[in-house]
């Protein structure tokens, strides 16, 4: 694999590899370990279209905890606010010998192109595509399921994990039910119609609009990010609603299983979503899902970028 | 004049005959003819010129992605004789001084007739009615109105259209898209479409406009012609109102018939169109309804564009892709080969029809002695990859690129003379 | 010994056996004690994975023969490679660091086999990561020979000339059910 587009497009047993190779990757920065070597002389760009300070900050992290060299290439106050094409800045950054691009844009399919259209010869790694795929948010919340209720060892099976929200436009959505499946676990979307796609149920997950109904079995409650703005196009009628009806307060969170965990992908809204005291409360993993990115995204960028060639 | 004879052709894919034409006609039917150049057509289909409702041209405005000469020769090769330009040029061909333009390139280019079609509403804007009048009255003779690439979706406008061009025998060409339900929209709205999180285009957006249209037509008793029909359920709105008399036509796309909206997994923008590709379920629903006569006609919705407008994001790209000359070769493979259509009935939805609803008179004529001579000389068993850069038309956005498609035209001739020998531009 | 093992590895012979090599382990585990006076600052880093194995068997034999725990730990190298780059990338495997860490500690790298020198050069690097030892010394169960960089080892239970087209093999109980070294022709 010289690319990672798709969280389908993982095997069980390269993701099962990726997690593991998190888990050593972690457990070096426990003991200590400041860089590591394996991505001396290889050149990283992360180049975004989309502001998310958050997850550039994560690849940037990582790519720098392997030794690479890292270029941030920012939409903003570059040449492609000037219009330049992606096409165009593919060939820059190929001509500026970049062994891999790490892409966030507003466009599904954008890492797709980028990696197929013949533009570059590097690797791509999809940070965030339009309303399609973010599969190494998939990966770290993996590994956060795996570290909570698999002692950081082998897939998910048996799993159960609730993913409520915005599903739709969630890009964190997709990626999750296909790996998620991949490794074995069980999944429960859980959204008002409206925020459902087409052709939900091919997707191999339960499907409910029930919130109350949906988090008393489960495993783990992912709570997805809603705009407000949706609401504009009445996808929801107020805030409010939403938040009465799938939003997870500390009520609700009381029908839990103990040992079920609270998940949320950030930023967070909260008092719509997930309210303040669900997200600060000890079953809340929000924090652990930000460190183990870190660690997840070193792991796909050291078996992307490590040997002669992929996984 | 050169007197040509195609030697050996099946006539409508049925009798083996010569064809002797000369001076613009096709002089002599029979067998063992003579002339000044003989045709070889051993093999081959004969089927009178091909006649397209929906073509775009691109000029003037966008002269980079086709001008009405480019097109013609795209035309010319793939078997064409007479094509409609669309209206969405810029500036938009909504007054009679630019359908004249168009016109006028078309009788310089001399490849094909070019009969323009007239915007709907001004600028293509969808709030006042353009000058059809003046249009039908230029020297471009407009007999089809089209905001194609809009929708006339303001069901006032859109009655008061269809029945102010009853006063000169014109056709709207309808674009059907509810305009509200496809904000945004890149793909059909489906199953591929919630995997890939690209915005739907639901069919029911398309669907919902047939029906009010067809309803509105029969209320003031006009013609409504439906352009690039691609659902299935577009296809029963459309059996439903020819049951009940209503004056309704429809054309399908090659692609329509040929591509399902899998393709788009690749998220390459060459299959980026509109309407979108549709299931596999509404392939089979269109094919059905061209077979039956629900669907009147093939029409190619040709719509270059250059690299640049490709060759990028899905959502930045631009919807569209040429189709004049692989045309009769895509309904070849879905139709003919199939088995669903002989070739008279490929005739009569690539020819006779498409002139009959766009009122070109001399056009879609029975291979017959003393009919102008409008011909095409198809071989349907060449298989042939696509090569883009063998494409004579200025832009290279073909969907077919890499596949191998059955047949080639061998020969076109348009009013007498040869535009296309040999399978080339003569 | 030519016994065949392995009916697919016909040219597959045991140099070791479990009696050899659990001599060869206590042999080393004596001359460490002798030659780290008493192995009183005493760390012993395994190198993954049938390093790591022998090392932590070799720190029970030093407590059996002076009476204290020895620190044990592994140290992946995977990352220090100088080939990292000529095979498709490999799978990290487990680095443990004993509780008082590696500084200032006499560290014994354990191996199973010496051979370029290349894994130890890389383990030094590694190593370094961790911390600065008081000094680092090498013990390996079986030394082949053939290096390509000025290394050496301290600490040696069997040397076993070869040539280079072979390929020397240890198996540990733990990991392949069997305590025995074999050789064998590459193919």
């Amino acid at each position: 694999m010289k690319h990672l587009l798709s969280a389908g497009d993982l095997s069980r047993e390269q993701a099962i590899t990726i997690l593991d190779t998190a888990t050593q990757l972690a457990a070096a920065t426990a003991q200590g370990v400041g860089k590591l070597p394996p991505l001396r002389g290889r050149t990283v760009v992360n180049l975004f279209y989309e502001d998310s300070t958050r997850t550039r900050i994560s690849f940037e992290a990582a790519a720098k905890r392997l030794s690479a060299d890292v270029i941030n290439f920012s939409a903003k106050g570059s040449s492609v606010s000037k219009g330049e094409s992606l096409k165009d800045t593919a060939l820059t950054l190929e001509a500026m010998g970049a062994d891999a691009v790490v892409i966030r844009h507003d466009a599904s399919g954008a890492p797709h192109r980028l990696a197929n259209s013949g533009w570059i010869s590097g690797g791509v790694v999809n940070a965030g595509d339009g309303t399609h795929e973010h599969p190494t948010q998939a990966l770290l919340d993996a590994y956060t399921l795996r570290n909570h209720l698999k002692n950081n060892q082998g897939d998910l099976d048996g799993v159960k994990v609730a993913i409520v929200g915005d599903v739709l436009h969630s890009r964190v959505a997709r990626s999750n039910v296909l790996l998620l499946r991949t490794l074995g676990a069980q999944v429960r979307l859980v959204a008002p119609p409206t925020l459902l796609p087409i052709g939900v149920n091919t997707w191999g997950a339960e499907v409910s609009y029930n919130l109350d109904e949906s988090i008393t079995d489960v495993d783990a409650v992912m709570m997805l990010r809603v705009q407000r703005e949706r609401m504009n196009a009445a996808f929801f009628p107020t805030a409010h609603e939403y938040s009465f009806r799938y939003g997870l307060n500390a009520n609700r969170m009381k029908t839990m299983q103990d040992h079920a965990i609270v998940m949320h992908p950030g930023p967070m809204n909260r008092g719509m979503e997930i309210s303040a005291d669900v997200a600060d409360s000890a079953r809340s993993v929000i924090v652990e899902q930000v460190a183990n990115g870190v660690s997840v995204r070193m792991a796909v960028l050291y078996l992307l970028l490590g040997g002669t060639e992929g996984i | 004049m050169t007197r040509y004879v195609i030697k050996g052709g099946s006539l409508l894919g049925e009798n083996v005959a010569d064809i002797e034409i000369h001076d613009g006609f096709i002089t002599a039917i029979g067998q063992n003819l003579s002339g000044d150049v003989h045709v070889d057509a051993s093999g081959c289909v004969v089927l009178p010129g091909l006649v397209d409702l929906h073509t775009h041209m691109r000029e003037p405005g966008r002269e980079d992605a086709e001008t009405v000469l480019s097109g013609s020769r795209a035309a010319a090769k793939g078997g064409f004789t007479a094509v409609h330009a669309m209206a969405n040029t810029n500036p938009v061909a909504d007054t009679a001084g630019v359908v004249e333009q168009v016109w006028r390139l078309g009788q310089q280019a001399g490849l094909v007739d070019v009969r323009p079609v007239g915007a709907v509403t001004v600028a293509l804007a969808g709030t006042s009615l353009a000058e059809l009048g003046a249009m039908a009255d230029s020297a471009a003779g407009v007999r089809v109105f089209s905001d194609d690439g809009k929708c006339v979706w303001d069901a006032s406008l859109m009655r008061r259209a269809l029945e102010y061009v009853k006063a000169f025998d014109g056709v709207i060409a309808q674009h059907a898209q509810e305009p509200r339900l496809t904000e945004g929209a890149q793909m059909n709205e489906g199953v591929v479409s919630g995997k890939l999180g690209l915005t739907g285009w639901p069919a029911v957006a398309e669907e919902a406009i047939i029906a009010r249209d067809v309803l509105l037509a029969h209320h003031v008793g006009s013609r409504l012609h439906v352009c690039h029909l691609s659902t299935a359920g577009s296809v029963d709105i459309i059996r439903w109102a020819k049951a009940r008399g209503i004056n309704v036509t429809a054309e399908v796309t090659p692609h329509h018939l040929f591509f399902t909206d899998d393709v788009v997994m690749s998220y390459d923008p060459i299959f980026k169109v509109n309407p979108p590709l549709r299931t596999q379920a509404d392939v089979e629903a269109v094919r059905a309804g061209l077979a039956d006569g629900t669907i009147d006609i093939v029409a190619t919705d040709h719509a270059p564009w250059p690299s640049e407008d490709i060759d990028c994001e899905w959502t930045a790209a631009a919807f569209g892709m040429t189709g004049l000359e692989s045309a009769l070769a895509v309904v070849n493979a879905t139709m003919v080969k199939t088995g669903l259509m002989s070739w008279a009935s490929v005739a009569q939805r690539m020819s006779v029809a498409p002139a009959a609803i766009g009122r070109v008179h001399d056009q879609g004529q029975p291979l017959v002695v003393g009919s102008p001579a409008n011909i095409v000389v198809f071989n349907a068993d060449i298989e042939a990859v696509v090569e883009p850069t063998e494409s004579v038309s200025a832009s290279r956005n073909t969907p077919y690129r890499g596949l191998t498609l059955p047949g080639k035209v061998i020969a076109t001739f348009y009013r007498g003379r040869a535009t296309v020998l040999d399978g080339e531009l003569v | 010994m030519t016994n065949v093992v392995e009916p697919g590895h016909r040219n597959s012979r045991v140099v070791l056996d479990a009696d050899d090599m659990a001599r060869a382990l206590t042999r080393l585990a004596h001359e460490v004690v002798e030659r780290t006076h008493g192995a009183t600052n005493l760390t012993l880093m395994g190198i993954p994975t049938r390093g790591a194995d022998l090392a932590a068997r070799l720190a029970l034999k030093i407590e059996s023969i002076q009476g204290s725990p020895v620190p044990v730990g592994a140290l992946d190298v995977t990352m220090y490679r100088d080939d990292l780059r000529l095979r498709p990338a490999r799978a990290l495997l487990p680095t443990t660091i004993p509780e008082h860490g590696i500084e200032g500690r006499l560290v014994v790298l354990v191996d199973d086999v010496l051979y370029s020198g290349r894994t130890i050069r890389s383990a030094l690097d590694a190593l370094s990561e961790h911390g600065r030892p008081q000094a680092v010394q090498l013990a390996v169960l079986v030394d082949r020979g053939h290096r390509e960089l000025p290394i050496r080892a301290d600490y040696v239970g069997k040397n076993l000339p070869t040539s280079k087209s072979e390929q020397v093999s240890v198996h540990v109980l733990e990991r392949d059910g069997i305590d025995q070294v074999t050789i064998e022709q590459s193919s």
